[in-house]
């Protein structure tokens, strides 16, 4: 569509719409900055919910689970989805490619609290003892199928030839996925993966049906507290995380501006 | 050519189907044969186990006891009847009105100058990367009875009374809409910059007017990305948990919060299994339409 000159209706629905999706997160920043514990008053500015949240060791302890948690299951589910996105688009015949691309796309669209509910019937059912490593093979799993699409569009636009010559030159298929294959989609694999880890460290639902006694993670422990009201902690974390997001964010858009830019002048 | 059965092509397929196979087909199945099973005071809480080192006829006993009692328990006890129709409800209320912020949002973004288009999609993209809890958690401390939004209108003098939001469907509304908001808007956005401008300038010469083109040209267009963003809404709002249980008030049944609360609360996995799989049947068709979706384009686009 090409740009129309200025119009009052674009303009307003514009301003309507980013105000709805940043407002609610500017009031929570700026009110974690408030020394009165009453949320809806201004007590002057303050940094002592920041101080009170890193002396918490609870929260700390929380936090170090979530994280490892991430990291692990982000780069499991990066590899096995990289696999499946292969799959999905370079094996076009083998038995049972309707059941496996169904359950590479099902679980983006699966309510939380039954994927949840039937990990944790799994891992009952075999005798796995609920903890750190049922979370990760859980998140691994869901996480899987996000890298598996990310992927899979970014191979769609992948030049076959430039692998056929290599094979035609004698590569093994191996070499040719590590030193042709790889480093093209690799801007591909790094957005998978990072988005792994952001569904990770915010998933709430299926981690509390599989995690067990002393695993409990940061959505969870956020999740009790938020329960019984509005706490000013609760709004210092949350300007942590949105602050490391934000950046993360930014960061990776530039990063594929200037990779978009290469491929341009190429 | 190679004939040798091609072993890198088998490991790089088995891998994950037979992880897919485990960890996602698997635990259905069994969510599946525990809605047949009935619940028991013990560890694990349900009755029947199976213990296969007892032979065939324990097997043979096993599948007798297993019987479709909690379904006719959900069919008949009028809570878990309303959970389904009220979730269904929400959800269907919610897609329509994130339609109706979304369009008018995805509509401005496409019609602004180009450059600034990358940064405006990265606007919308932002709020999706953050924490989902605490996007929903930011609206409590706006809502409630001494609420931003409360103190706000009666400092300006519209109101004398608080607003009552908190706790209510209609806060569950605001929740809903306010989340999934970015799911409907980067594939509404994608098909209306895709339209062929020239369509418009040709509709205005012979005479259409703005409004007469958009409903005409424009509006039919982009129905591929409002089916699309409809549906990437409506699924998880079925099932939602977090939304209704901070923002929600008791008043407000949705079954993923029955089903959370059956399992967590009343420690009862077969009645909670149950509730799983009726859920699963009623999102079926939308999840295989959604799926059909997916490959098609993904077809289209190859």
């Amino acid at each position: 569509m090409n740009p129309t000159r200025f119009n009052w209706f674009n303009a307003t629905s514009l301003a309507l719409g980013f105000g709805f999706l940043y407002l609610p997160i500017l009031i929570l920043i700026i009110f974690s900055f408030n020394d009165s514990k009453l949320v809806t008053v201004w007590g002057g500015f303050s940094t002592r919910w920041y101080v009170a949240l890193f002396q918490d060791e609870a929260f700390m302890e929380a936090a170090w689970v979530t994280l490892r948690v991430a990291l692990v299951s982000a780069t499991f589910a990066a590899i096995l989805g990289t696999m499946a996105a292969m799959v999905l688009i370079r094996a076009k015949r083998f038995p049972g490619r309707m059941l496996f691309s169904g359950m590479i796309y099902s679980p983006l669209v699966m309510p939380e609290v039954i994927t949840g509910l039937s990990l944790l019937l799994l891992f009952v059912a075999i005798g796995l003892d609920r903890g750190y490593w049922t979370i990760t093979l859980a998140h691994t799993t869901f996480a899987m199928c996000y890298v598996a699409v990310v992927v899979s569009s970014r191979l769609l636009s992948f030049d076959m030839s430039l692998e056929e010559a290599a094979l035609d030159l004698g590569s093994t298929r191996l070499n040719t996925f590590f030193q042709v294959t790889l480093p093209i989609i690799l801007p591909a694999i790094i957005a998978g993966w990072l988005l792994a880890f952001t569904l990770s460290l915010d998933d709430l639902v299926i981690a509390s049906f599989t995690s067990g006694p002393g695993s409990t993670t940061l959505p969870m422990k956020i999740y009790s507290q938020v329960r019984l009201g509005v706490n000013p902690q609760i709004n210092a974390l949350s300007t942590i995380l949105i602050t490391l997001v934000a950046i993360g964010v930014v960061i990776t858009s530039l990063l594929g501006k200037r990779q978009a830019e290469k491929e341009g002048k190429q | 050519m190679n004939h040798s059965f091609n072993w890198g092509r088998f490991w790089l397929i088995s891998i994950p189907f037979i992880w897919l196979l485990v960890f996602f087909l698997l635990p259905f199945i069994i969510v599946v044969k525990m809605s047949l099973s009935d619940m028991a005071n013990a560890m694990p809480p349900y009755v029947p186990t199976l213990d296969l080192t007892q032979g065939w006829s324990s097997l043979m006993e096993y599948l007798k006891q297993l019987d479709f009692e909690n379904y006719s328990f959900l069919m008949d006890d009028e809570l878990y009847v309303l959970s389904y129709l009220s979730s269904l409800k929400i959800a269907l209320i919610s897609t329509f009105l994130t339609l109706l912020v979304g369009y008018p949002l995805a509509y401005g973004m496409a019609k602004m100058p180009e450059k600034w288009r990358p940064i405006l999609l990265m606007m919308v993209i932002l709020p999706f990367w953050t924490s989902f809890l605490i996007r929903v958690y930011s609206w409590i401390g706006i809502l409630k009875g001494d609420g931003l939004l409360n103190s706000t209108l009666m400092a300006l003098g519209l109101i004398n009374e608080p607003l009552v939001i908190m706790n209510t469907t209609t806060a569950v509304y605001i929740g809903i809409v306010y989340s999934y908001l970015p799911f409907l808007v980067l594939p509404l956005y994608a098909t209306l910059e895709k339209i062929d401008h020239s369509l418009l300038e040709a509709a205005a010469d012979l005479g259409a007017s703005p409004m007469k083109a958009f409903w005409q040209i424009t509006f039919p267009m982009s129905l591929p990305g409002v089916v699309a963003g409809a549906f990437l809404v409506f699924i998880p709002a079925m099932g939602e948990f977090v939304i209704p249980d901070l923002l929600g008030g008791s008043e407000t049944l949705m079954i993923g919060k029955t089903l959370w609360e059956e399992f967590f609360g009343n420690r009862d996995w077969p009645l909670a299994s149950a509730v799983a799989v009726a859920l699963l049947l009623l999102l079926v068709i939308p999840i295989l339409f959604f799926q059909r979706m997916q490959e098609k384009q993904q077809e289209a686009n190859s």
